[in-house]
Order: C-alpha cells, then sequence, then structure tokens
C-alpha cells in the first residue's frame, strides 16, 4: 500500500499564476486535456457537521462550488441536516450521500456503490470500519464491495492512498469541523475527473484563509476490469 | 342633479369655445387687413367667453387654453408696430377701454408683454402695475387663471441676473417680488375657493381646488428658477415671504401642498441652511395636515443629498441638522398624541435612516432615536397592528443593515427595550433577522457580556415565551430557527480561553432553559464548542495541566458533563451517547482517565437502558468499539472492564450477522498497532474464533429457517480479518488457520445448499486475489504468504 500523499507534485496550470481566482480552475482543468472532450467531474465531500459543528461552508469554497459544472457527487456523510442535501442537491442532481452516525435523516443506506465511466466507486461514512481511518480495513471493505475507488469519511483528514486493488480516498471534512480523530482540521473537499481508464483527483484545501489545490493521477490497470 | 350639471357643462363649453372660434375667426380678419380697432374689438369679444362662471376648473381650462392659443397671434400683431402704426405706450392706454375688466386685463398683460420686450419702460414697473390690475378679479377660477396667464407671459421676462432685462434699477429683487406678489394673491384665491359657492359639496370643492393647485405651485417654481435668487436672498426674501402666506392662510390643503412644492422645489442645500425657519412653520400648521409626511419627505431629500457626495456632511454638522430635526419631531409627536403609533414610528425611521446617512459613527444618537420610540411605546400593549410591527421591524433593522456588524447594535441600550414592545412572532422575526446578520457577516463576538445581551435579544427563539407553547409552531418554522440558534452558537469567539469559557457559560445559561423540544438542537454545538476549546487548552500548556488557571479541561469536562446530562429530559439518548464518546476520547487525549472512565460509563449505561432500536444498538456498538479501540489512556484494569463489556454487547445484538461483525470488530481492542499498543494476540484469536461460530450457527439457521444456507459473505469478512492480524504479526494466528478457512468457505461455496451470491463470490475472489498479490510481492510479506495455497 503506498500512500501518494508524501509526494504530491504542486499543480501547475499551463504557466499561470496560481493567484488566479480559484473558481476559474474547474474551466482549467478542462482545458488541460483539450477542451473537447465530454468532462466527468465528481465532486467528493463529506462530514460537514452543520449546525452540530460548522455554522457553514467556507465562503471561499462555496463561491467555487457553482451549479451546473459537476456532473456527480457522493457524499461520505454527517451533512447533517436537510438543508445542506438541498444545498448539494441544487449543485447537481445526481447526488449520493452514505449514512453518517449523526445525520438526521436516518435513511441514506450504509454502503453505496456506483459506475461512472470505466470506474466502478464505492462509498461508505467509515465510522463502521474499525480501528478508523485505518487503510488495511478499508482495504477490506473495498474488496468486499468490489470497487476501484472508495471513498469514505469520518476521520476529518484529507488522505488518498493507491493499491493493488485500487485508490481509497478521504476527502476530510468540508467545514473543518472538529475531530476526536484529528488535529486541526482544514476544511477540504476533492473533485475527481474521470477520463478513461483515468481519473485525476483535484484536492482543495484551505490553510490559512488561502485555497490551496493538488492533484493525483491514477491510471487504472486492466486486470481489475475482469468482472 | 349632479348628472344634469354634468351634461349642462359640457355643453357650455362646446358653446364657449364655439363663440370663442366666430370671435377668433374675425380677430384673425381684422389683423390680416391691420385692423387695429376690429382686431381689439373681437378679441374683447372672445375674452368675454372666459367671463363665465359656469364651469369646472377642468373644463375652463380647456377654454382658457383655446383663447390663450389665439391671444399669441394677437401679440404678434402688437408687436410689430408697423402694422397698426400705435405706439406700445399708446396701445397700453388703448386696450383698457375694453368694457368689461376680465378681457380688459387679459389684453393689458398681452400688451404689458410687448411693452417689457421693447425695453421702452422698466420691466419691474410694469410688472409692478399688472400684477396690482389683476386685482380686479376676485372670482378664484377666473382670477387664478388670470395671473396664471400674467406668470406666464412674464416668464421669460423678468429683470434676472444675466437676462436682457436687467439693469437700471431693475434686480433680481424687483423679480423676487413681482412673484412673490403674485403667488399670494393667487393662493389667496385658491383659498377662496373652499368657502365659495353654495350648493357644492366639500368633495367636490376639494377635487376642484385640487386640479387648480398647480396653477398656484407654479409661482414656486418660477422662484426658483430665478438665477439670482442665492442662498442669501432665499434666506431673506423668498423663504420668508413664502412661509408667511403658506402659514397665514390657514388652509390645510394649501398648506400641505405647498410645504411639500418648497420642499421638492429648492435645493437642499438651501432646506439645510434655512431648517429652523421651515420646522418652525411646521409646527404652525393646521393640526389637520399631515406634517409627519412632510417632515418624511424633508428628512428623505436630506438623506439622499448626504448620500450623494461626502463633501457635503460637515455642512450637516455646522447647522446642527439632528438636533433640530429630532427636537422638531419629538414635538410633532408630543402635539399629535392621539395620532397612531404607525405614524409616529415611521417619522423615527425616516429620522433613524437620516441619521444612519449623516452621522453613522454617532451611536448616541441612533440611541435617542431608539429611546424616543421607548418613550412612545412604553405604558402600551404590546402592539397588535401590523403596520406599525413592520415599522418597527425597519427601525430595528437599519442600524444592522447599516453597520454590518450587529455588535454595534447590541451596545446600544434602548435597542433592547424596543424589542421587547413587540409581540412574539414580531420578536422572533426580528431575532431571525439579526442571526441571519451575524451569519452573512461572520461577525465575530468577543465577549461574554455581549453574548448575553445577544441572547437576551433572540430570547424569543431560545426559549417559550408569552405563554405560547412550542407544540403549537409549524414544525419546518421550528426546526428552521432552532438550525439558525444552533449555527450561532459557534459565531461567539475568543482567543483568551477564560472569555471563552466565560461565553460558554454565559451560552449555556441560556439555551439550558429551552425545553425538550430545543436542547437536541442547541446541545451539540455547545459541546463541540467546549471541546474545541478543550483542545485548545491542551496545546497551550502542553503537558502541564496545572489547576491554579481558572479555565481548566477538568472544569470542562464538568460542564460537559452537565450539558449533555441535560438531554435526558428530552430524552435523546442516542445523541448523548455519542456526546459521551466524544468526551471520552477528549479526556483521554487529556491524560484524564478518571473522568474519561467516567464518560464511557455513562455511554454504556445509555446502550443499556436507553437504545433499543437494534439497528441504532449496531451503530451505537460500533462507535463503542471504535472509540475504546483509539484510546490509549486505560490502565489494564479499566480497560479489561471496558473491553469485556463492549465484547459482551456485541455478542448480544439480536440479529446472527450484527453479532458476528460486531464480535470481530471486537478483536481489534487487543491489538492496537501502535508501539505501546496492547498486542494480546490470544484474546483476538478468541474474538475470531467466537465470530467463526456466530457465523456457522448463522448458516446453520438459515438452512434450517429457509432451506438453504446463507452466503458466505460473514465467513469472506472474518478471512480478512484473519489476514489483517496475520499481517501484523499476531503469532496465534497461524498460516494453517488461514488455509483451513479458505478451504472451508471453498466447500461452502460448492456446496448445493449454499445460496448463490455474486457478492461474496467477488468479496473471495478478490481475497484470493490479494492473497496472490502479497504472495508476488516478495520480501518479508511474500515468505509470509508463502506457505498458503489458493
Amino acid at each position: 500500500m503506498r500512500c501518494i500523499k508524501g509526494k504530491r507534485k504542486r499543480l501547475i496550470l499551463e504557466g499561470r499564476s496560481r493567484e488566479k481566482e480559484k473558481k476559474d480552475h474547474l474551466w482549467r482543468v478542462a482545458n488541460l486535456w483539450g477542451g473537447t472532450r465530454k468532462m466527468v467531474l465528481v465532486l467528493a465531500l463529506g462530514d460537514l457537521h452543520v449546525p452540530h459543528r460548522a455554522p457553514d461552508l467556507p465562503a471561499k469554497f462555496k463561491s467555487m462550488l457553482v451549479p451546473g459544472k459537476i456532473q456527480h457527487i457522493i457524499c461520505t456523510g454527517n451533512l447533517c441536516i436537510k438543508e445542506v442535501h438541498d444545498y448539494l442537491k441544487t449543485l447537481c442532481p445526481d447526488l449520493h450521500i452514505a449514512r453518517g452516525e449523526y445525520d438526521e435523516e436516518t435513511r441514506y443506506p450504509e454502503t453505496k456503490t456506483l459506475t461512472i465511466g470505466q470506474f466502478k466507486l464505492g462509498l461508505c461514512h467509515g465510522h463502521q470500519v474499525i480501528p478508523w481511518g485505518d487503510l488495511d480495513s478499508l482495504a477490506m471493505l473495498q474488496r468486499q464491495l468490489d470497487v476501484d475507488i472508495l471513498v469514505t469519511g469520518h476521520t476529518h483528514q484529507f488522505t488518498a492512498y493507491k493499491h493493488e486493488g485500487g485508490v481509497v480516498i478521504n476527502p476530510g471534512s468540508a467545514t473543518g469541523a472538529y475531530s476526536s480523530i484529528t488535529y486541526d482540521v482544514n476544511p477540504s473537499f476533492v473533485l475527481m475527473d474521470i477520463d478513461g481508464l483515468r481519473v485525476v483527483v483535484y484536492v482543495y484545501e484551505l490553510i490559512d484563509g488561502e485555497v490551496k489545490v493538488d492533484k493525483i493521477d491514477f491510471k487504472k490497470t486492466t486486470t481489475t476490469t475482469a468482472h | 342633479m349632479v348628472l344634469e350639471r354634468a351634461e349642462d357643462e359640457e355643453k357650455w363649453l362646446a358653446e364657449g369655445i364655439a363663440a370663442i372660434q366666430q370671435n377668433a375667426f374675425y380677430m384673425h380678419r381684422a389683423l390680416d387687413a391691420n385692423n387695429l380697432r376690429e382686431a381689439l374689438k373681437y378679441s374683447a369679444l372672445m375674452l368675454s367667453e372666459l367671463r363665465t362662471s359656469n364651469l369646472s376648473p377642468h373644463k375652463y381650462y380647456d377654454l382658457y387654453m383655446r383663447a390663450f392659443g389665439e391671444l399669441r397671434g394677437l401679440e404678434m400683431f402688437f408687436k410689430d408696430e408697423s402694422r397698426h402704426g400705435v405706439s406700445i405706450v399708446d396701445l397700453y392706454e388703448l386696450v383698457q377701454h375694453a368694457g368689461n375688466i376680465l378681457p380688459r386685463l387679459y389684453l393689458l398683460c398681452t400688451v404689458g408683454s410687448v411693452y417689457i420686450k421693447s425695453k421702452e419702460a422698466p420691466a419691474k414697473d410694469i410688472l409692478k402695475d399688472l400684477v396690482e390690475m389683476c386685482r380686479g378679479v376676485q372670482h378664484p377660477i377666473r382670477g387664478l387663471f388670470l395671473r396664471s396667464y400674467l406668470s406666464q407671459v412674464s416668464r421669460d421676462k423678468l429683470p434676472d441676473i444675466g437676462s436682457e432685462y436687467e439693469g437700471d434699477g431693475d434686480t433680481v429683487m424687483d423679480a423676487v417680488e413681482f412673484v412673490l406678489q403674485n403667488f399670494t394673491e393667487m393662493n389667496k384665491l385658491w383659498v377662496r375657493l373652499q368657502h365659495q359657492g353654495p350648493g357644492r359639496i366639500r368633495e367636490k370643492r376639494e377635487k376642484e381646488r385640487s386640479e387648480l393647485r398647480d396653477l398656484v405651485g407654479k409661482n414656486l417654481h418660477v422662484l426658483s428658477q430665478i438665477e439670482g435668487v442665492d442662498l442669501e436672498m432665499y434666506k431673506e426674501t423668498v423663504l420668508p415671504g413664502v412661509l408667511e402666506q403658506v402659514v397665514n392662510c390657514k388652509d390645510d390643503l394649501a398648506q400641505y401642498y405647498l410645504m411639500e412644492c418648497l420642499i421638492q422645489v429648492f435645493p437642499d442645500e438651501y432646506h439645510l441652511q434655512t431648517l429652523e425657519a421651515l420646522l418652525g412653520s411646521c409646527s404652525q400648521l393646521q393640526p389637520t395636515v399631515d406634517v409627519k409626511m412632510l417632515l418624511s419627505q424633508l428628512m428623505e431629500r436630506l438623506s439622499n443629498y448626504a448620500a450623494s457626495s461626502p463633501d457635503v456632511l460637515p455642512e450637516f454638522l455646522q447647522v446642527e441638522a439632528f438636533a433640530k430635526l429630532s427636537s422638531a419631531i419629538w414635538k410633532v409627536v408630543d402635539a399629535h398624541a392621539e395620532m397612531p403609533v404607525v405614524g409616529a414610528i415611521s417619522l423615527y425611521v425616516s429620522l433613524l435612516t437620516f441619521t444612519l446617512r449623516v452621522h453613522p459613527d454617532r451611536l448616541d444618537y441612533v440611541d435617542q432615536v431608539l429611546g424616543a420610540c421607548v418613550n412612545k411605546l412604553s405604558g402600551k400593549p404590546k402592539l397588535e397592528d401590523r403596520r406599525a410591527r413592520k415599522q418597527i421591524v425597519a427601525l430595528l433593522s437599519a442600524p444592522i443593515e447599516k453597520y454590518n456588524d450587529v455588535v454595534r447594535a447590541l451596545t446600544l441600550p434602548n435597542y433592547p427595550r424596543v424589542m421587547e414592545y413587540l409581540d412574539s412572532s414580531t420578536n422572533k422575526q426580528m431575532a431571525m433577522v439579526i442571526i441571519q446578520s451575524i451569519m452573512k457577516n461572520n461577525t465575530c463576538i468577543k465577549e461574554a457580556d455581549k453574548v448575553e445581551v445577544l441572547f437576551e435579544l433572540i430570547e424569543g427563539l431560545v426559549k417559550d415565551v408569552d405563554g405560547i407553547a412550542v407544540d403549537e409552531l409549524d414544525e419546518e418554522d421550528f426546526n428552521e430557527e432552532q438550525n439558525y440558534v444552533a449555527r450561532l452558537i459557534h459565531m461567539p469567539y475568543n482567543d483568551d480561553s477564560e472569555e471563552m469559557l466565560k461565553i460558554m457559560c454565559a451560552v449555556q445559561k441560556h439555551i439550558m432553559g429551552g425545553g425538550p423540544k430545543r436542547l437536541p438542537f442547541t446541545v451539540p454545538p455547545l459541546v463541540f464548542s467546549a471541546l474545541r476549546l478543550v483542545r485548545r487548552l491542551q496545546s497551550q500548556d502542553g503537558e502541564v495541566v496545572g489547576e491554579e488557571l481558572p479555565a481548566t479541561p477538568r472544569k470542562l469536562f464538568r460542564l460537559l458533563s452537565q450539558i449533555i446530562e441535560a438531554l435526558s429530559s428530552v430524552p435523546s439518548p442516542e445523541l448523548a451517547l455519542r456526546l459521551y464518546l466524544q468526551c471520552a476520547e477528549a479526556a483521554g487525549d487529556c491524560d484524564l482517565e478518571p473522568v474519561a472512565y467516567e464518560f464511557f460509563t455513562q455511554a454504556f449505561v445509555l446502550y443499556e437502558e436507553e437504545v433499543a432500536d437494534s439497528k441504532a444498538q449496531v451503530t451505537a456498538i460500533h462507535l463503542i468499539i471504535g472509540s475504546l479501540q483509539r484510546m490509549t489512556v486505560f490502565g489494564v484494569e479499566n480497560r479489561d472492564t471496558l473491553t469485556h463489556k463492549a465484547t459482551g454487547y456485541a455478542a448480544k445484538l439480536l440479529k446472527k450477522p450484527d453479532q458476528c461483525r460486531a464480535v470481530y470488530a471486537c478483536s481489534h481492542l487487543f491489538w492496537v498497532d501502535d508501539q505501546k499498543g496492547i498486542k494480546d494476540g490470544e484474546r483476538v484469536l478468541l474474538c475470531l474464533k467466537r465470530a467463526l461460530r456466530i457465523a456457522n450457527a448463522a448458516q446453520q439457521m438459515a438452512s434450517v429457517t429457509r432451506g438453504s444456507a446463507g452466503p458466505v459473505t460473514l465467513f469472506v469478512e472474518i478471512l480478512n480479518k484473519y489476514l489483517y492480524l496475520f499481517e501484523k504479526g499476531n503469532p496465534q494466528i497461524t498460516s494453517s488457520a488461514i488455509q483451513s478457512l479458505v478451504e472451508l468457505i471453498q466447500n461452502e461455496m460448492q456446496s448445493d445448499s449454499t445460496t448463490q451470491d455474486p457478492a461474496s463470490d467477488t468479496f473471495f475472489a478478490s481475497t484470493v486475489r490479494y492473497i496472490q498479490y502479497q504472495k508476488e510481492k516478495g520480501g518479508v510479506m511474500g515468505e509470509k504468504y508463502e506457505p498458503k495455497k489458493v
């Protein structure tokens, strides 16, 4: 199991300065691949804990997340209230949520799988997988759900791990909510750009009032598509 | 009767117009023939039509316009001396021989206009003469139109600065005096209309008067257009002249209209400099005049003026605008004590808008206005009038919108007092406005006493007031309200821990009285706010948790215990359980073993006694196991007790699959991958074996009840756990154990009695693949896996 976190490369956007408005970033993502193909953007976020642990999404995030630019949203849970659900729905109608232990809505599923393009994605909040945040245990869940990309939360810490079976991503907490597991939580969310057998994972973190972006590339090996 | 009258009027108007046209025709013929005598004769005849008393102002206007048009031709004729051969001086004399006064005066004005243009005599003399002569017509409607005609023809001939008629003793003053005199006379006529004529009903009279008002108001317009009227002249001559007439005429219709005109027509700088005079007159107006509307208009104009450019603001200070306006308003409100509350409040709203524009930094002024409102409302019961309520919401929202900082509003002593007079639903509305402003502007509230004031302001949302039970409220609205309050609790913040603790105590005090419906919303944010503070304290004093500091984690945990305890009254056991676990973990991080143990105990008690729903139990037990697994603070004995309890509960879950999963989760309690972590291989194996037994039992139960054994998922899950702990180096987990488990699963899968389940098939396949992959990795892992044959 190899953790990419320590070796992230800084994002270079065609020589443009990184001081530019981050909200244009979504369009520049398209330009990186010539802009002619149809974009499949998947927003992964969760653990907002509104209103228990945070009043709202950070303003800088809100201004970046505009309706109509995202094709799918996968949410790890712990929204917690209907207002947040409605807000996410306005960003994109294709919304998938897994149940977190503080969610007001008890009918969200414990786990969910969906296929986007060539990738199978799995979604689970993560409090069900003990030890919390443990990679190998999460890998077991990934094998069980039989997915290429597993998205879980609960630890409020962004991580992205690559291993033989695929990728395990934790988008962290979109509001930077308190967590007993992680100290000094920075607000973060993940945007995945799925293109054929390749997915580029962009992580947006709000550090000291500035939005910082990093990216990680994954390519799917064909052996896992045996099923 | 009225209808007849109307029909008659139409008839008379038609007759009048016909007569005018006929006479005009002859007049034009005479003009073409340059026959002055004939022209004068027919024009006089034509103008005689205007002598009628039978028409309403509206119809009279039609008639007048016809005549006016024709007179233009006559004027051209008069101007051209070569055509009629009479000097203008003589002409001026000649037209005065006309038989009746009205035609005589119209002709005189026409000639006068030409006379002034000829400059053979000073403009001021002619104008004076004309304005005096018009006195001869005292009938209101006829007189008004005549003077209006005078005004129209003299308009461009006033001896204004820069005009060709200035000079040689003709000055702006003369122009002003002329217009003022015309205005005064016209107003007198206009007022007289109110009292004239028998058999006309009051509304009709007022309607007629309002049709005529523009004629009078035009004079003020003319005055404002005179270039030479500067501030000095306005102050000394124009304004006193106008105001004298306005006050003395003692007619409410005229007073209101003219004051309004005055305010609208003259520039704002002038008003500012003459505030005292204006306001003084306002207090002298008839009691039936709507003074507050006038004052509102004036303040609005001045507010806009202030907003137009910051350079003008010093002027306001210089003339002490606020003092003058506010005292005028207090006087008006006092004088009209019977005025409905909404009237007074809308005045206060206008004054407040003015104050916020002109003196935004003078919070004392803002407070004064609010204080006046409190005075007005005191002694009265809570407001019933919807419009009054709306006005008060506007009054209270204005400072918040202007400053974008609720904290400022909180410092105004009168602010909460005004809110007290609102009925509960408006009070709540206002509270929401306040909260929304805080959220929108990310207002940081730093002091505990401000937090106190804030929560007192929003009291209506935080607890039941006025005996209105919570049940009566609409559920969705209620939830929305409470969510707002919950989000609000995160906003007060201070870097200083002492102050932060005070803030939290203040919040706690207010929300504890909220009742069972509100507590589930308000308790969690407070709890997490406290936990954040604990963490801050942790990092601040490092390893030393000193007792001498007032704000300590220990103190906070005591507070937290109290707060979560309140949830038992709701009751909300699942939420309380989660909060206890959070506190336990936090206490563990602070190395407070007894505190952490106590929190765990509370959580267990809730699990035992209150969490009855089996699905809820599954989640709860996983949370307990997950928390416990991470904690390193417990000594051996305590940890044993807790893990024993947890495992016991896990095994007692209702459904077998749930039992199985919970039990193998417990295996992690005995193997923590830390250097100091517990690594009890035997107990791990015990758990796993127990899980296997349960899985077996589940299979058997399934074959008994459903005729075929259930899917082998559970076995595959347990296999994965074996692999996990095998990799971690648990000596009790041997390759052979894993081998046999793999074979067991393979057998089960091939057995006829097992339900085919593609999910478990793929799961097993990917597990097998994993084993393969680990083997091929080589190195330590590869060696471990070598013996496995799949």
